[in-house]
């Protein structure tokens, strides 16, 4: 049996993304946010997320993206994973969706502009068709501690 | 029976009691004629025997039992205390440890406990211990079904020491009437009656086969009272639905070793809470009050005092808020409420972090015993003396000083404290002493273990050190006495002359220093040669609230910790020189290299230069370097908090604190900074 699920949907340049309703946290208009130097250009930096230091990256770096200034529309929505709480900056984000595994298929070898490794599949609703994101790929701490050791200060 | 709400409290108050029954132990070392002490052994063993056969967990119980056994002819003068018995003894109490350590991690509590229990029942038989003969008789679980009470040694002797006291022991049948709809509820009526007159013993059937209603119309029940016959009989026929009460007298079978073991067996098994009531003798309730009147506590999770603390924390960012608002309205009510919430905040910040707050006691208790092991093993007479157990230190701290501590104490008995033999040639007591000292001074936390042993032999520390590739020659003939102290903290380093089990890897000290400095502590080392070394740490009071020196870096703040401040300076551009390529200045002195923040974290530049410098001054050991920033704000006690998971490996950061207005400011580690 597919089973149904609820998904945060939220856009990134043109395109739209989901993650699941259980990984969310919270999502929250912008709000200052301390550069944390050293860290790869994608990290934000931290905010104080009512009290808990949150480290905050941008989802437009993340993939690659050229930075857009930060508009009314600008969202961070902050996701849990295995106890790590991270924010993503999105430039949208105003949709809860009913999906079923079933309208979920695996990512076409090239999907817009968005590496393929952080996508777990994508889903057609309609007429929209929108990117199921794999967070633990997104928010791969590999990933992040060799880009420290690159770019940060020796 | 649910056993996991109780689990906590079981393996709680276990642990509670296994640390009795160490301590007094030791103590009975130390005064072996002294038969209270045995007493209070024997209550918390027995304490635990009953929980852990309520629980269900057989081993511990029969363990404890058989350990009971040792102590109670103990008690009875049966058996004179010596060190080999308690060297026995202390082996059961360590296996009970361990299989305590099991049912909180999710195990069964079971172990093979064969080889201490044929030890203790050689005490118990008055052998040799360390003979280890088969002897132990068979045991088989073997559930007799009889008429008569089955009594387990403790039974009978709780039995027995009522008639002592001049109580009565009764056996009580009652028998229900055939129509009487809710057995159980009369029999815990009964029962209630009961225990108002004197203590229940024992019960057939067992008391939980009677709250099942697994009878018939009668059950026996053995209670001791000071009560006659006759009330009993009239106090119980006052419940309703009873047909007859029987009350005779009872006296203990003559003891068959043979059929204690088996009802031993069957009937511990069974044992419910009625049983452990009886557990402890009334008249040493009174003393157990007394004891426990001082200890009116809840647990609470520490991830519910880390919440409790970061809503507190958004409380004061608001109220700073709020603070402003009222001076800028000039509303003189709302001014005066502001001020009162103020102060209020303040009392309530300060019980929360005293929340968090536990006495040193926790880490020192398990000293003893290890002293005692150790001092053994190495054939030393050694006198451990603990003063300022009481000290408060933060829970996190509690719970990493422990690793340090043992190190430190077994280096001191292994490589401090000489052997017997030795002191004597030195003209010093056979016996060592040491201490093992906590206080509290200003916001810090100081632990000290000091010694009257060796102390440090600087010759032979340099030796080591030179050989070691750890300094050279000239750099040793050059430091003071405590630098070279220092010296044996340095990784890869060891002075025993021979490897021994207990220390001399040469991993340990630099181990033990690396932890404290995690903890934001210092570690130093005064001594004597042949009078002694004193190991001083010094213990920030809490991990969680840090005084910091706040600095604009640009337009962006920073915290440097107050601790590794100096001072501040501001220079002129034309003070600072080069040297290999690199900016220094003269302070004091002293050559100090400059380290330029903006630089180091990448900060993107709006100011304007002025032509100074503004420095912060840090130190890392005797090490120096000034921290180039654009201006000081001002000295500020701050929350410590982590950048999180993600973010948890950081170039010179080693945290992140919330300012007044809600904004994050980033800690600066200098000891990264200065290389």
């Amino acid at each position: 049996m597919a089973e149904d699920f609820k998904v945060i949907v939220f856009q990134v340049e043109d395109e739209e993304y989901a993650i699941p309703v259980d990984q969310v946290h919270a999502i929250e208009r912008m709000m200052p946010i301390t550069r944390v130097p050293g860290t790869p250009d994608f990290v934000e930096g931290v905010m104080n997320l009512r009290g808990v230091v949150t480290p905050v990256i941008h989802l437009r770096e993340r993939f690659g993206l050229s930075r857009k200034e930060n508009g009314d529309h600008t969202r961070v929505i902050i996701v849990a994973i295995e106890q790590m709480s991270v924010g993503l900056v999105v430039d949208h984000a105003n949709d809860v969706l009913d999906l079923n595994e079933s309208q979920v298929e695996p990512p076409p070898e090239v999907v817009g502009n968005v590496e393929a490794e952080y996508i777990q599949g994508v889903a057609k609703v309609g007429k929209r068709l929108l990117v199921l994101l794999s967070l633990e790929k997104v928010l791969s701490k590999e990933e992040l501690l060799k880009l420290e050791a690159t770019e940060g200060p020796k | 029976m649910e056993n996991n709400q109780y689990l906590e409290v079981f393996i709680d108050e276990s642990k509670e009691n296994l640390q009795t029954i160490n301590d007094q132990l030791l103590q009975l070392e130390n005064t072996p004629q002294d038969i209270t002490i045995v007493e209070e052994i024997f209550r918390a063993a027995h304490t635990l025997k009953g929980m852990s056969s309520t629980m269900g967990y057989q081993d511990i119980s029969n363990l404890t039992h058989k350990m009971e056994n040792v102590l109670d002819r103990v008690r009875k003068e049966e058996i004179s205390v010596d060190s080999s018995m308690l060297d026995v003894v202390f082996e059961s109490v360590d296996d009970l440890e361990a299989m305590l350590v099991d049912v909180q991690e999710g195990g069964d509590g079971a172990k093979n406990v064969e080889k201490v229990v044929v030890k203790l029942q050689n005490i118990e038989e008055g052998r040799d211990p360390s003979v280890s003969a088969a002897s132990s008789s068979g045991e088989e679980s073997v559930s007799v079904p009889s008429q008569e009470f089955q009594l387990d040694e403790f039974v009978q002797a709780v039995l027995a020491e009522s008639s002592e006291q001049g109580l009565h022991n009764y056996h009580v049948t009652v028998t229900l009437r055939n129509d009487c709809m809710l057995k159980a509820a009369r029999v815990f009526m009964v029962f209630e009656v009961l225990e108002q007159l004197g203590e229940v013993v024992q019960s057939r059937p067992d008391a939980e086969a009677l709250e099942n209603e697994q009878f018939d119309h009668a059950f026996d029940v053995l209670i001791v009272t000071d009560k006659d016959i006759e009330e009993i009989k009239t106090k119980i026929m006052k419940v309703s639905e009873i047909d007859k009460v029987e009350v005779q007298n009872y006296s203990l079978p003559p003891s068959e070793p043979e059929t204690e073991e088996k009802a031993e067996q069957s009937e511990e098994a069974k044992q419910s809470e009625k049983e452990k009531a009886v557990a402890e003798p009334p008249k040493k309730e009174a003393e157990d009050k007394n004891k426990k009147v001082a200890n009116k506590t809840i647990r609470v999770n520490i991830d519910r005092l880390d919440d409790l603390m970061n809503l507190f924390e958004e409380l004061v960012i608001d109220r700073g808020r709020l603070e402003q608002i009222a001076t800028d309205l000039n509303n003189s009510e709302l001014t005066e409420t502001v001020e009162r919430m103020s102060r209020v905040s303040g009392d309530l910040q300060s019980i929360i972090l005293n929340m968090r707050m536990v006495p040193v006691e926790q880490v020192f208790n398990r000293f003893p015993r290890m002293v005692r092991q150790i001092s053994r093993d190495l054939e030393k007479d050694i006198n451990l003396e603990i003063i300022g157990q009481e000290t408060e230190l933060d829970r996190t701290v509690i719970d990493e000083i422990g690793d340090p501590l043992v190190h430190l104490i077994r280096n001191a008995l292994d490589h401090g404290i000489e052997t017997p033999e030795v002191r004597k040639e030195k003209g010093k007591a056979p016996e060592g002493n040491l201490e093992l000292k906590a206080y509290h001074s200003g916001n810090h936390v100081f632990i000290e273990i000091s010694d009257d042993g060796a102390g440090i032999n600087r010759e032979k520390v340099v030796q080591k050190a030179i050989s070691n590739g750890v300094v050279t020659r000239e750099q040793a003939d050059n430091m003071s006495n405590d630098k070279v102290n220092e010296l044996i903290m340095a990784s890869g380093f060891s002075t025993a002359d021979e490897v021994s089990d207990l220390s001399g890897r040469g991993v340990g000290l630099d181990v033990v220093r690396n932890t404290i400095e995690s903890l934001g502590g210092t570690i130093t080392i005064q001594s004597e040669l042949d009078a002694g070394s004193t190991f001083s740490i010094q213990l920030p009071l809490t991990l969680s609230i840090i005084s910091v020196m706040l600095v604009e870096v640009q337009k962006e703040k920073y915290a440097i910790p107050l601790s590794s401040i100096i001072e501040t300076a501001i220079v002129s551009k034309e003070d600072i020189m080069h040297a290999h390529n690199k900016k220094v200045i003269d302070f004091r002195g002293k050559v100090v290299p400059l380290v330029f923040l903006g630089d180091i974290f990448e900060v993107p530049e709006e100011l304007e230069d002025d032509g100074y410098y503004s420095l912060v001054m840090v130190r890392k050991g005797d090490k120096m370097a000034g921290l180039v920033v654009n201006s000081f704000i001002g000295q500020q006690e701050v929350v410590l908090k982590s950048l999180g998971d993600y973010l948890s490996n950081v170039f010179a950061i080693s945290g992140a604190t919330i300012l007044g207005d809600g904004q994050v400011a980033l800690i600066i580690d200098s000891n990264a900074l200065i290389k």
